[in-house]
């Protein structure tokens, strides 16, 4: 069941490489934080219950409905163009997202640990990769945002593969998670709207050295 | 006491962000001084001692922690020179926010030191980047966004790599049949680690710590960070958070020594290294911004560093001890930078000169500062440096050794031009601010503030200390330093 789950994620990621629409960057952000919460719930059996509700209600509450909702609000507010603007085509998104989880597979195979299920680390990694390729092959800062919620997805996956034995470090990552999502969303990506009307990378452009 | 430390620190900071008041805010700051040189003292007599489960006072802690202290009473005291004289403008409640983060800066680098446990070192890691990009956003103008914008994400993605290090090094753990993630256990059982795992684990936390270390691949984020963060903040920045990530670096290296991967860790970080110093020096010869000139001499200096550390032998020894002169020696420009700013209201290098003439002593730190930086003699960095090159000699990286030679002396070249052209070349009548806007100013000498001495004192106590540490190294340093160095070899 939590194999099904994965490869429902590792799907999902593809489908993600050819969106063109922002609210369906959002979608897959809801089913990512849905599939993450039936997956924590399958996998980190031996922890204790109050810590397991507490991993359970951050997966539910923050990744599939405050953070996506929140970047809806964004969008909303600043009225961000809906076009997802890649710098490449479709197509050969779709193909790179392909390649990296075809060498995430390749990598796996070099593994021989019996402590670890194979398809948490090809899935966390092509998850991983995808959100950084999704931060350079996109225009827009809020499509930066999303790839690294993308990201954050990802390591999450890996440290469900070790929550069993160290549930710090599937607390660790939620702290990483709310840090970040606060620090970037919460505190910063309001005031993008307040300071400057249009919020596209290119305005954040001016500091280089000349 | 570290509990108590961690208190003050705290309430202190909370209390200068939500201040209004400026007896208050001296008053605050000073108790903080109080406890972070009595947190040093203390930690000085209770060496290799662990309190509190997670915080040990190792050797290279207690170095970085006694040259954070010395810069500390600077740093704050330009802050407020900084608020009151230089920035007119500012509004009670920027100060507090300023001064608070300050505080919370040296307080979460200072036990980001102590920490013996890398998830411990990553958690304070996560507020150094909060407190430096409220530093950072101090103008609250568009470029100042763009700024902190840059750090906060790429600080983010970095802390992110740490984090999948850890994971990575959790599960090295499980076949070493180990639980415990400080660094003494692991040091312990190293040997026994999944060297797959471990070496995966290596390049994800190395990555990531480069962000603050500022190396190669993600050093940008802190140039953009020094450049826009007011000049004392910059110059915590570049000495006290560098500092952060070579701690990081070194304490997770000191687990690959004494292993057979070792040399291949010492690929990955002579590349790192050696590319850091090439693309300081490809900027330094055509920047025109100074205040990013001098992010970009940080850069230069860890990649030295990180050179040091790879090639082993006495280059070990001269990492750490460059990197305890740089912090005494980068701060010093960073600090004197506001007063250069304050005379020419301008950052551009087309916009100065002539600066003998508007502040004398001002422009004796900035000549001093510069041989130091540059590590000529009878500069402190000479010393270390000149170990570093004996180092690479002795481990047969000749070619390693020219090209870094050839760099450096382009770096000397850039940053001596620019320099000198600050200090002596006769200012234009009229100029272009061509930095912020293309509007026509015309410089004009009568308005030119009067510059006190006294600003300039701490940045020559902090030069000769410098030079006074590196020739004549006292005992106790030398024992630090040597414990320090007992981790990796």
């Amino acid at each position: 069941m939590t194999d099904i789950l994965l490869i429902i994620l590792a799907m999902s990621l593809l489908y993600m490489s050819i969106a063109n629409r922002l609210i369906s960057y959002l979608r897959i952000l809801v089913i990512q934080g849905l599939i993450l919460f039936g997956a924590t719930f399958l996998t980190l059996t031996e922890l204790n219950t109050v810590n397991l509700l507490f991993i359970l209600l951050e997966t539910l509450v923050f990744k599939a409905i405050a953070v996506p909702w929140f970047l809806n609000h964004i969008i909303r507010k600043n009225r961000i163009t809906r076009e997802a603007e890649p710098y490449l085509p479709n197509f050969l998104s779709l193909l790179i997202v392909t390649l990296i989880i075809t060498a995430a597979i390749i990598l796996a195979s070099f593994i021989n640990d019996e402590h670890l299920d194979k398809t948490f680390f090809v899935v966390a990694i092509s998850t991983i990769f995808t959100g950084l390729y999704l931060i350079v092959s996109r225009k827009k800062i809020i499509t930066h945002v999303i790839g690294y919620i993308v990201i954050e997805n990802g390591v999450f996956v890996l440290s469900l593969a070790v929550g069993n034995e160290m549930p710090m470090l599937v607390n660790l990552g939620i702290m990483l998670d709310i840090f970040a999502s606060v620090l970037i969303l919460g505190i910063f990506f309001n005031k993008i709207g307040d300071v400057i009307k249009d919020p596209d990378v290119n305005v954040l452009s001016n500091l280089k050295d000349s | 006491m570290i509990g108590v430390y961690m208190i003050v620190t705290l309430l202190i900071s909370c209390g200068l962000f939500f201040s209004r008041n400026k007896a208050l805010n001296y008053i605050l700051v000073s108790l903080f001084l109080v406890s972070l040189w009595g947190m040093g003292v203390y930690e000085c007599f209770h060496l290799n001692s662990t309190a509190w489960r997670f915080f040990t006072t190792d050797a290279l802690g207690l170095l970085l922690f006694l040259a954070l202290c010395l810069i500390a009473v600077p740093a704050l005291f330009h802050g407020f020179r900084y608020l009151e004289k230089h920035n007119t403008g500012e509004t009670p409640h920027s100060k507090g926010f300023f001064l608070g983060a300050m505080v919370l800066l040296i307080g979460a680098c200072s036990m980001a030191y102590l920490s013996n446990h890398l998830a411990v070192t990553w958690i304070f890691i996560e507020i150094t980047t909060l407190s430096a990009s409220t530093l950072i956003y101090h103008h609250r103008n568009l470029s100042a966004l763009e700024g902190v914008w840059k750090y906060v994400f790429l600080c983010a993605i970095s802390i992110t790599f740490i984090y999948v290090g850890i994971l990575f090094l959790s599960l090295a753990m499980k076949k070493a049949g180990i639980e415990d993630m400080t660094f003494s256990s692991l040091y312990a059982n190293r040997l026994n680690l999944d060297p797959y795992w471990l070496k995966l684990s290596f390049l994800f936390v190395f990555t990531g710590f480069t962000a603050k270390f500022g190396l190669v691949p993600m050093y940008t984020a802190g140039i953009d960070a020094k450049d826009k963060a007011p000049a004392p903040a910059g110059a915590l920045l570049s000495s006290i958070l560098m500092n952060l990530g070579f701690i990081g670096v070194y304490r997770v290296y000191a687990i690959m020594a004494h292993t057979p991967y070792q040399g291949w860790a010492n690929t990955i970080m002579i590349i790192s290294g050696i590319l850091s110093i090439f693309v300081a020096s490809v900027y330094m010869t055509r920047i025109k911004n100074i205040k990013r000139m001098f992010a970009y001499s940080g850069i230069e200096h860890m990649g030295l560093v990180v050179l040091g550390l790879a090639a082993g032998g006495i280059g070990v020894y001269a990492a750490i001890l460059h990197i305890l002169l740089h912090t005494l020696v980068k701060p010093t420009l960073f600090f004197q930078y506001n007063q250069i700013y304050w005379v020419y209201q301008s950052k551009s290098i087309n916009d100065v000169g002539d600066y003998f003439k508007f502040n004398k002593t001002g422009a004796m730190v900035v000549l001093l500062a510069f041989f130091s930086a540059t590590a000529m003699p009878p500069s402190g960095l000479f010393v270390s440096e000149f170990m570093i090159f004996q180092s690479l000699l002795e481990g047969h990286h000749l070619v390693l050794l020219l090209a870094v030679l050839v760099l450096l002396t382009l770096i000397i070249w850039g940053f001596g031009s620019n320099i000198f052209k600050l200090l002596f070349t006769p200012l234009k009548k009229s100029r272009k601010d061509a930095m912020m806007t293309e509007q026509a100013l015309t410089f004009n000498e009568s308005s030119v503030p009067r510059i006190s001495p006294w600003e300039s004192c701490s940045q020559y106590v902090l030069l000769a200390l410098s030079v006074y540490l590196a020739y004549n190294p006292p005992a106790g340093l030398v024992y630090l330093i040597k414990n320090a160095v007992a981790l990796i070899q």
